[in-house]
């Protein structure tokens, strides 16, 4: 096999067979080895679906890779629906020239936090661009969920003033250890994004609170504009409080020189939880005992009518924290 | 005791001492950024008026240098390595942004010496590094031109845009459109030129004057300490940033400085051509200066409606500004002052002003 991928491996003939071949053998499933030109799928439930495509760059970066976060980014989207991930499809947009070894190790991720999230891949596609026309490698994921019972659908849930806003753990480790591996700024092993697949923790939460009300991934953006999106769509003034802001010290100290604000930065193993007053307490002692949201905190609550969010600062002072107006860029002074 | 308990007792501190309608000035972009973002006004007494200086980089810089870089890259076969903040600033016509998407290669970097880097992989194509900022910037930027002269680098030319803060602050009071009762004094450009650096000016105007940190409890002792001055009526230079700043400045910085530029008239945007200051590059390393290649004689026009000039003089508040989150807001910007994060306009606008 040759070291590279090259155009020869997107033309639809040997090369692709050769390529499919070694995609295959990672993830060999009932469904996937009949190769139709779609995938059939037996479901009865109540499904969610949804898709995504990743072109992070590094594609390798501490705490995980382009291959994990493909199959966690999408699970995290099922899952903050209340779904239950069953099927994935995964298509690559191959720059050429891209190492084959390390195609492989991403394959090998995915297969890990595929079987790790019990999601099969049922369909795929690959094609390769030329150099120049891409950026090493592109994924896209599209996942199927199922919304098992009653209890996990959030649809009909009632949001109030006074419901809790609940997150699971430090705020912008993903989008801040990745700028800083940008800028090639060596980084010792506990600078390292917060990728992980939230599957897990969130569908026992539903199974046990009704006072779970609205879930959502603060990916890209951030925190920051995960609130306004909730402000916005149930017109409610949201108030988070500085003091409280689960953000550990290197986001701080990073993101102070990089003159990015950690609330604005994405995070990949992150859900803001909307919860209600009288359960709030309870799920985050619940949340806690799994190993992903062992720093949860209350970081704010649902005020008025409204639309907007504030930030109740850590000298008592109250200031507006707008939706995200600009580009992420450093400051130069 | 909390940061909030603190922060309550400098406030109260404040609201003893504070008699008069006072007029504070701050001569820094990130102060003014971080005076709005932790909300510092609203603790203020109501005749405590905290104006905003000529302190942001990007804000300063004059139209005609924008548009100078821009017909620059626009003629000439320029790779452009920057600083983020100047990517949307916007020229007489276009920015660095659009050339971008028109195919330019435009660069963001957040340290010079990766421009060494880029160089050294592109052989065969030609770049510029703008050098912008106050003193606090120079040092690296003068680091990286001597490091490209000792490397022989054939392929990369510099911009220096670079300005000295001290001239810009006696700009304003001389000018005196409006009462000045004291100097929020910039803690970062202190930190290089340290208590000394400001003595001339000090003593030539005998006006309250205290450096000042950024955190939060930091600005607020700082505010504390001018404010106690000023109603003591004692002429003061006060240096209330001890941690970072110390009497003669960062040596090693000032010698960079001075080894690789020369000072020189500087023309900024709102106080037009300013005696003395701003950072040429010397007869040293001139030949790694692009102004002594392409010296384009610019006509500028002046962006329709916008006020940074006045807002930069602090006789403007950016609501006075008709454009103001209209036509100008930061996804959208007319004037640099809404390009910056440390614009006066931005800061007004991202963190609700004095509404909030």
């Amino acid at each position: 096999m040759s070291e590279e991928i090259v155009l020869y491996h997107g033309n639809g003939g040997e090369g692709t067979k050769e390529l499919i071949n070694e995609i295959l053998k990672n993830f060999d499933n009932d469904i996937l080895r009949k190769l139709n030109d779609s995938a059939i799928l037996n479901l009865k439930d109540k499904l969610a679906f949804t898709t995504d495509s990743y072109v992070i760059s590094p594609q390798f970066f501490n705490g995980g890779d382009i291959g994990k976060l493909s199959v966690y980014g999408t699970v995290n989207d099922l899952a903050v629906c209340g779904a239950k991930p069953l099927f994935l499809s995964l298509s690559f947009i191959i720059e050429e020239g891209f190492l084959f070894s390390d195609f492989k190790k991403i394959l090998q991720s995915i297969k890990e936090a595929s079987d790790e999230c019990d999601i099969k891949i049922v369909t795929g596609d690959t094609k390769v661009v030329e150099k120049g026309k891409g950026d090493k490698i592109f994924i896209n994921t599209s996942g199927i969920g199922i919304i098992e019972n009653e209890n996990r659908d959030l649809s009909k849930r009632k949001i109030e003033k006074g419901d809790l806003v609940i997150i699971n753990g430090g705020i912008g480790e993903h989008g801040i250890s990745i700028m800083l591996e940008r800028l090639g700024i060596k980084v010792d092993e506990k600078i390292k994004s917060d990728l992980a697949p939230l599957d897990k923790l969130i569908l026992p939460l539903l199974d046990k609170f009704k006072g779970v009300k609205f879930l959502r991934d603060p990916t890209r953006g951030g925190v920051a504009t995960v609130l306004n999106e909730i402000a916005n769509k149930f017109n409610y003034e949201i108030e988070i409080w500085e003091e409280e802001l689960p953000i550990k010290n290197w986001v701080k100290e990073a993101s102070n020189i990089l003159g990015i604000d950690p609330l604005y930065a994405a995070n990949e193993g992150k859900v803001i939880i909307i919860a209600s007053k009288n359960e709030g307490e309870d799920i985050l002692k619940f949340i806690k005992q799994n190993r992903l949201a062992v720093d949860s905190k209350i970081i704010g609550e649902l005020k008025n009518d409204g639309n907007k969010v504030y930030l109740k600062t850590e000298i008592g002072t109250r200031r507006i924290v707008d939706t995200l107006k600009r580009d992420i860029l450093p400051r130069i002074c | 005791m909390m940061i909030k308990e603190k922060a309550e007792e400098l406030v109260n501190l404040i609201n003893k001492i504070s008699k008069k309608e006072r007029n504070l000035m701050e001569f820094c972009g990130t102060h003014t950024h971080e005076i709005f973002r932790y909300g510092i006004r609203q603790l203020l007494p109501k005749n405590i008026n905290l104006l905003s200086g000529p302190g942001c980089p990007v804000c300063v810089t004059s139209q005609r240098d924008i548009d100078y870089l821009i017909t620059l890259v626009e003629k000439e076969d320029f790779g452009v390595i920057t600083f983020g903040d100047l990517l949307n600033v916007p020229g007489s016509s276009g920015s660095l942004n659009k050339l971008r998407l028109k195919g330019k290669e435009i660069r963001v970097i957040y340290s010079p010496l990766e421009s060494i880097k880029i160089a050294k992989e592109n052989r065969n194509k030609k770049y510029i590094l703008i050098g912008i900022g106050f003193e606090t910037t120079a040092p690296s930027i003068a680091y990286t031109i001597i490091k490209t002269k000792e490397e022989k680098l054939e392929n990369l030319f510099f911009l220096s845009l670079h300005k000295l803060t001290p001239p810009a602050m006696k700009a304003i009071l001389d000018m005196g459109e409006i009462r000045i009762d004291g100097i929020i004094g910039p803690g970062h450009v202190s930190t290089i030129i340290g208590r000394k650096g400001w003595l001339d000016l000090f003593n030539e105007y005998k006006i309250p004057f205290v450096i000042t940190g950024f955190k939060p409890l930091e600005i607020l002792y700082g505010l504390y300490k001018l404010i106690e001055i000023i109603e003591k009526n004692e002429k003061q230079l006060i240096n209330a940033y001890p941690s970072s700043v110390s009497e003669d400045g960062n040596k090693k910085a000032l010698e960079l400085i001075n080894q690789v530029f020369m000072i020189d008239d500087a023309e900024w945007r709102g106080l037009g051509i300013l005696k003395k200051s701003g950072l040429k590059i010397n007869e040293k390393y001139k030949n790694l200066d692009i102004k002594s290649y392409y010296d384009y004689k610019i006509e500028t026009k002046e962006i329709p409606g916008c006020k940074c000039g006045e807002v930069l003089r602090g006789i403007f508040k950016p609501t006075d500004c008709q454009l103001f989150g209209k036509l100008c807001r930061p996804d959208n910007p007319v004037g640099p002052c809404m390009v910056s994060q440390e614009g006066t306009c931005s800061a007004f606008y991202l963190y609700g002003g004095e509404n909030e």
